[in-house]
């Protein structure tokens, strides 16, 4: 097959489901007594209309491409981690206690070490995980809903500790050092929150796709994912591969955390705000595991996000119109193996 | 010890029971839609819109038995959208599920601020909301006969063997003439039935509708019903117990050296464990996740 013809079939899907799910909306916005035309305009200007609004979608796409990144490594192996949200929170939280409590003066190295760290905790709680679907069979679903809900209670444990508290009502960190912060690109926006993660995040979906493609590490993964048997056979350690693939992927969760901590809140609050961990699960659905369309994705739904702030502020519209897509996209997407020449990646329980 | 003699009380073990009963209907939704093959991690979701349809309903029209069943039967309706997707247009189960939760999220805040003018919460009035009886709203006694009932039905029945047969061996079923997808539709909706009324039971009981008010009680409730192993005996069992350690947290706030979050973090270690078998192992029904088809597809 021509490779040009295989990438719009690869391409068709998401674009049925992106178009769907945009009916859908306009259908909506329209029941609502809105011009649809005026809410996709107001939605284009407030996330690509100016330097301000780029700088807001690309400061969403962020955590976006690690998590994304996140989810689809998983998927190559064939395990599903839906715990990116807890494997992130672990990250912030590492990242702000070391951000704030460790003295080190060179500010390279310092954000560094943050970001090291928090990725080694999201790897590790991701790795739990992993360790119990390849040794045990335990399905890594379940564990890893649950892992999220530890990470979310024992954080709020731990930040409420006076150790780690800042005086007052909320339960939050003091600011992490200014060595720990990682810089804004203010070149692109005087007051924007975006920082150089971006340059992180991208650079980790460039190393992903080098793994998964160029590596004989990276073609393990998939094979497992395809045919854990026939790995097997072939003499791959599934065991090893699919806690490794569990592992990077949290590792990258990690750091998405450590991503908002050390260039966005500077403190870890709790509960941390919510949904770049599952906002993950519907990028990689969206870009078919692949680290470049993970990238491209993340930012369409950075895009959408900061469009979506901008709808709800100028129109009657909630903002919450933005998940509602998010959600029917998922649908789409988990429906659309039905139109697919290919067989699905994912084994859900499927005994070996 | 004197703190934990002053501490279990009467209002204890009245306050376990009401914070088990979400998690009892919820936890039987699951179990009628897990047992018949179908896995369903929306059931977080399906709450949230039970919660919100029921307080909505009750709200409008001043009547908390109507809103208790638009609960269900929005549950219901989101049950069967899962049941479609999953056995109709075979996707895969849990994607679903993950789109069904985060449709819970979005959806019933955006309605919330369309119905009410931009609020992301609102409160029922007294007379919105249903009366007690003994010490429980009505709900409660309806969880445990729900849960009591789907364990009769399920053991006892020819209908429940048919049920948990269709997940336990489909084709094995389809050679007894047992139509297999029908029967997952028909748990994989009654799922969403349960879990509605199990969200509905929040704003009858609390008096009011919150943004995310289920707060990862689908969760748990699924926790509840792996911990207990697939059945609704072991579920309701396990709601209890969780609902129990819930209660004991909060009573203890401020009262002792033990942190409130040990007691919040207990529903999903146990279930970890559980689910790894290192004290008597969960297995999940035998064809749990899998699509049935009756002719083999040529691959």
């Amino acid at each position: 097959m021509m490779p040009t013809q295989k990438l719009l079939e690869r391409l068709l899907a998401p674009a049925l489901a992106l178009a769907f799910a945009m009916v859908i909306a306009t259908v909506i916005v329209a029941l609502l007594g809105e011009d649809p035309f005026h809410i996709a305009s107001v939605m284009l200007s407030g996330s690509l209309g100016s330097l301000r609004s780029l700088a807001n979608t690309l400061e969403e796409a962020t955590p976006l491409i690690l998590t994304g990144l996140c989810v689809a490594i998983g998927m190559q192996s064939g395990l599903f981690n839906i715990g990116g949200e807890g494997q992130l929170v672990v990250g912030a939280f590492i990242a702000a206690w070391l951000g704030v409590k460790v003295p080190v003066s060179n500010a390279g190295l310092h954000v560094a070490l943050c970001l090291v760290a928090a990725g080694i905790g999201g790897a590790i709680w991701a790795g739990i995980a992993g360790i119990l679907r390849a040794k045990l069979g335990a399905h890594e679903v379940i564990n890893t809903i649950m892992l999220n809900y530890v990470a979310f209670i024992s954080t709020n444990y731990l930040v409420n500790l006076p150790y780690f508290k800042k005086p007052g009502q909320i339960p939050q960190t003091f600011d992490v050092a200014p060595s720990a912060e990682i810089p804004r690109l203010t070149f692109v926006y005087n007051y924007t929150r975006l920082n150089a993660g971006l340059f992180v995040a991208i650079g980790a979906a460039l190393l992903i796709w080098i793994v998964l493609s160029k590596t004989s590490f990276g073609f393990e993964i998939r094979c497992v994912g395809h045919n854990p048997v026939a790995s097997r056979v072939g003499a791959i350690s599934v065991v090893r591969s699919m806690i490794l693939a569990m592992s990077i992927g949290g590792f990258l969760a990690g750091v998405a955390g450590a991503e908002r901590v050390l260039g966005v809140h500077k403190h870890f609050v709790s509960p941390f705000p919510f949904g770049y961990g599952f906002g993950g699960i519907a990028v990689a659905l969206l870009a078919r595991n692949n680290p470049f369309g993970v990238v491209v994705t993340a930012i369409f739904f950075g895009a959408l996000a900061s469009g979506g702030a901008q709808v709800d502020m100028v129109t009657s519209i909630p903002r919450e119109l933005v998940t509602v897509i998010q959600a029917i996209i998922i649908l789409f997407i988990a429906c659309e193996y039905l139109f697919s020449r290919y067989r699905p990646r994912m084994r859900v329980l499927k005994d070996e | 010890m004197n703190d934990v003699t002053t501490v279990i009380s009467i209002s204890l073990l009245l306050a376990t029971v009401r914070k088990a009963v979400p998690l009892i209907f919820a936890s039987t939704g699951g179990f009628f839609s897990e047992r018949s093959g179908v896995i369903n991690i929306g059931l977080e979701g399906m709450m949230l819109f039970g919660a919100f349809s029921g307080a909505i309903v009750a709200f409008f029209t001043h009547n908390a038995w109507l809103g208790v069943l638009g609960a269900a039967f929005i549950g219901g309706l989101i049950g069967s959208l899962h049941a479609f997707v999953t056995i109709g247009l075979r996707a895969n189960q849990i994607i679903s599920g993950v789109a069904i939760n985060l449709l819970g999220t979005g959806a019933t805040i955006f309605l919330c601020q369309v119905f009410i003018h931009g609020e992301r919460s609102f409160s029922l009035g007294q007379g919105d909301r249903l009366p007690s009886l003994g010490p429980f709203i009505p709900l409660t006694y309806i969880a445990f006969i729900l849960a009591i009932g789907a364990a009769i039905f399920s053991y006892y029945t020819v209908g429940g063997l048919r049920l948990r047969a269709v997940g336990e061996h489909p084709r094995a079923a389809d050679t007894q003439g047992i139509k297999v997808n029908r029967i997952r539709f028909m748990g994989v909706v009654a799922s969403g039935i349960c879990a509605g009324l199990g969200g509905a039971y929040l704003p009858m009981f609390s008096g009011s509708f919150a943004k995310n008010m289920t707060a990862g009680q689908g969760f748990i409730a699924l926790a509840a019903l792996i911990f207990g192993k697939w059945n609704p005996i072991g579920a309701l069992g396990a709601s209890l117990l969780f609902g129990f350690a819930d209660a004991l947290q909060e009573t203890l706030q401020g009262r002792a050296h033990l942190p409130a979050q040990a007691l919040q973090v207990v529903p999903y270690v146990v279930t970890m464990v559980a689910l790894a078998g290192v004290i008597g192992r969960s297995i999940p029904p035998g064809a749990i996740g899998k699509h049935y088809e009756r002719e083999q597809p040529e691959i």
